[in-house]
């Protein structure tokens, strides 16, 4: 079986490639280039395709299906409707699958389980990097008030730290909540503040 | 109570009447609060409405009709309540063709362009290098339009030239690299061809079909049903986003919206031509005026006549090499729901046709025509070739085309 991944994002389409790898006789291949895209699955003629839903690609590619007298075998989004509960779970996870006529639906399904988790599986990890990245910057606004605190009242660090604790619980709110009004307060007093 | 409506949609400047309902409270006032799905194909934005993702969605008209009829994947019935607007797509080639077809720098008589371009349609089939010409979808408004005017012109559209789809944003990428010579795409991707000099704009689309229609505000049937009240305030709410639209005093302001990079993500001065109906049609130029080269409010523009979707039936039988089929027709045209719109704006005092189909291409100057509500004229709503449709033959005019 012929697997064509269409992904501009490299990392994504290594992920399920990754993934689509352990299925039995089975070569994939992945194509991030929009340029060319149409002339690389004529040459690769592809039993399946599997193109994220955010592809700018997908009208142009739904184009050539519909049209291609190249291919032997036409392709199609959805091969039959009994299909729909996967197609939907697809849709939700952001991957679509054309699918050539003939093929045997299990193969397809367990194919698209496979795309779906791998594609939930890149998702969990955005999302997981989103959330460093928040909470890298939290920590680095939490420093930010503390060496404020340090400056204009002369306490320690661990004093400085203590008060935004103590500020956050009374207030029932986040200590990097606390930091944030603190460095803004600051910032509007003080002006730019490149002292803090 | 507020209700949510989740509206998908491509980032094109006629998407806006939905968005300016947001942007501007009219929603809100209406007891909606909205939320927005931008995409960047119709087959994605087509997929959320059909799978849930969104309510309701911004679409190409015929693509609405040929889901309806199962063209490529099976039938869903969608019902369009709301046209979003007539015309607004315009014709660009590449500076080399449009110098040998037409005199750059001002919009064409498409009849005379249509000659031109046969001729050099011929010469280049002959030299074994057909003309591409891009389309944004095979069920686009574009693609019929463009259509229309290349066989009235004498080419053949699948045998003489070559027509290929290519996404909005990317049609001057494929004008720089020679991957086609021409596109029929809506704004502000012509002016953004012009703009970077790869491209001459020759054509706007409504002097093919003065007033054709364009995108529609789709829902699948079912959940157009189960959320009538809701649809019904937003066609409301979009009609009062349309008055405020069109009104040249809030032109920047709304161009600003749009070119916001969660809507249309574009150069605001490109979105403000577009909206005021200017056209650079060569770079460095300055802009022409072309009335009406958008039309969302005036004369009912988002009335969705059921003569506009059989006269799209007729387009998809004629380039899918279908049969006429009454029961196709029939489905076609119930995709546009007049109803809806009608029961939406009673008693608001906006303006409402009293006919719900009309034989379009008929009026070559401003005509009264009776109303349930308000008072009403159409303007000319002709066709470049004179041409008119009567919805009472749709098999008769599909058989004329043979």
């Amino acid at each position: 079986m012929r697997i064509a991944i269409v992904d501009e994002s490299a990392t994504r389409a290594t992920i399920i490639e990754e993934g689509l790898a352990q299925i039995p006789d089975c070569q994939i291949f992945v194509l991030t280039e929009r340029r060319g895209l149409l002339a690389r699955i004529e040459e690769i003629a592809p039993d399946i395709v599997l193109i994220d839903l955010g592809n700018p690609s997908r009208d142009v590619l739904e184009e050539y299906f519909a049209v291609s007298r190249v291919l032997a075998r036409p392709i199609a989004m959805f091969v039959d409707e009994s299909d729909d509960e996967s197609i939907a779970a697809s849709i939700d996870a952001g991957v679509s699958a054309y699918v050539v006529d003939g093929l045997a639906a299990h193969r397809i399904r367990s194919l698209l389980d496979l795309a779906v988790r791998r594609f939930n599986a890149f998702a969990r990890l955005q999302s997981d990097l989103a959330e460093a990245k928040g909470k890298l910057a939290e920590r680095e606004t939490v420093d930010k008030a503390k060496r404020i605190l340090m400056h204009s009242k002369g306490v320690s660090e661990p004093e400085a730290y203590a008060e935004l604790r103590r500020k956050a619980m009374s207030s029932n709110r986040r200590i990097a909540d606390i930091a944030e009004a603190v460095v803004t307060a600051h910032e509007l007093m003080v002006g730019d503040s490149n002292d803090g | 109570m507020t209700e949510q409506l989740t509206i998908g949609f491509l980032p094109l400047v006629d998407a806006c009447l939905p968005i300016l309902a947001h942007e501007h409270g009219f929603a809100e006032e209406e007891g909606l609060a909205l939320a927005f799905q931008r995409d960047v194909s119709w087959a994605t934005v087509l997929d959320r409405l059909l799978y849930g993702h969104s309510d309701a969605a911004h679409m190409i008209a015929p693509l609405a009709i040929a889901t309806t009829l199962g063209r490529g994947r099976p039938a869903q019935p969608l019902a369009a309540p709301f046209v979003l607007g007539l015309n607004g797509n315009a014709i660009t080639m590449t500076p080399e063709l449009a110098a040998k077809v037409t005199e750059p720098g001002r919009l064409a008589d498409p009849a005379t362009l249509g000659k031109a371009l046969a001729e050099e349609a011929r010469a280049r089939k002959a030299a074994g290098k057909r003309l591409h010409l891009g389309v944004v979808h095979r069920y686009s408004s574009h693609s019929y339009k463009l259509r229309y005017w290349l066989a009235a012109s004498g080419i053949r559209p699948d045998e003489d030239v070559e027509i290929v789809t290519v996404a909005p944003p990317f049609v001057a990428d494929a004008m720089e690299t020679g991957e086609i010579d021409g596109a029929c795409v809506g704004e502000p991707w012509n002016s953004a061809a012009v703009a970077r000099g790869v491209g001459v704009i020759v054509l706007a689309t409504a002097q093919i079909w003065r007033r054709g229609v364009e995108k529609v505000l789709a829902f699948r049937a079912p959940v157009l049903e189960a959320r009538r009240p809701a649809a019904e305030a937003l066609i409301r709410a979009m009609r009062k986003a349309g008055a405020h639209f069109v009104d040249p005093a809030n032109r920047e302001a709304n161009a600003a919206i749009l070119a916001r990079p969660e809507y249309v993500g574009a150069d605001p001065s490109l979105i403000l031509n577009a909206i005021s109906d200017r056209l650079v049609l060569v770079q460095g130029a300055e802009p022409v005026h072309y009335p009406d080269f958008m039309f969302q409010h005036r004369e009912a523009a988002n009335f969705p006549w059921v003569s506009q979707a059989e006269w799209l039936y007729t387009q998809l039988v004629r380039w899918d090499h279908l049969g006429y089929s009454p029961a196709d027709a029939e489905a076609a045209a119930r995709v546009f729901r007049p109803d809806i719109y009608r029961s939406a704006l009673a008693g608001t005092g906006d303006m409402l046709p009293g006919a719900s189909s009309k034989v379009e291409g008929s009026l070559a100057q401003p005509t009264a025509v009776t109303a349930q509500q308000g008072a009403m004229v159409l303007a000319n709503n002709s066709f470049f070739d004179g041409r008119s449709f009567d919805p009472d033959d749709v098999e008769g005019y599909i058989a004329s085309f043979a």
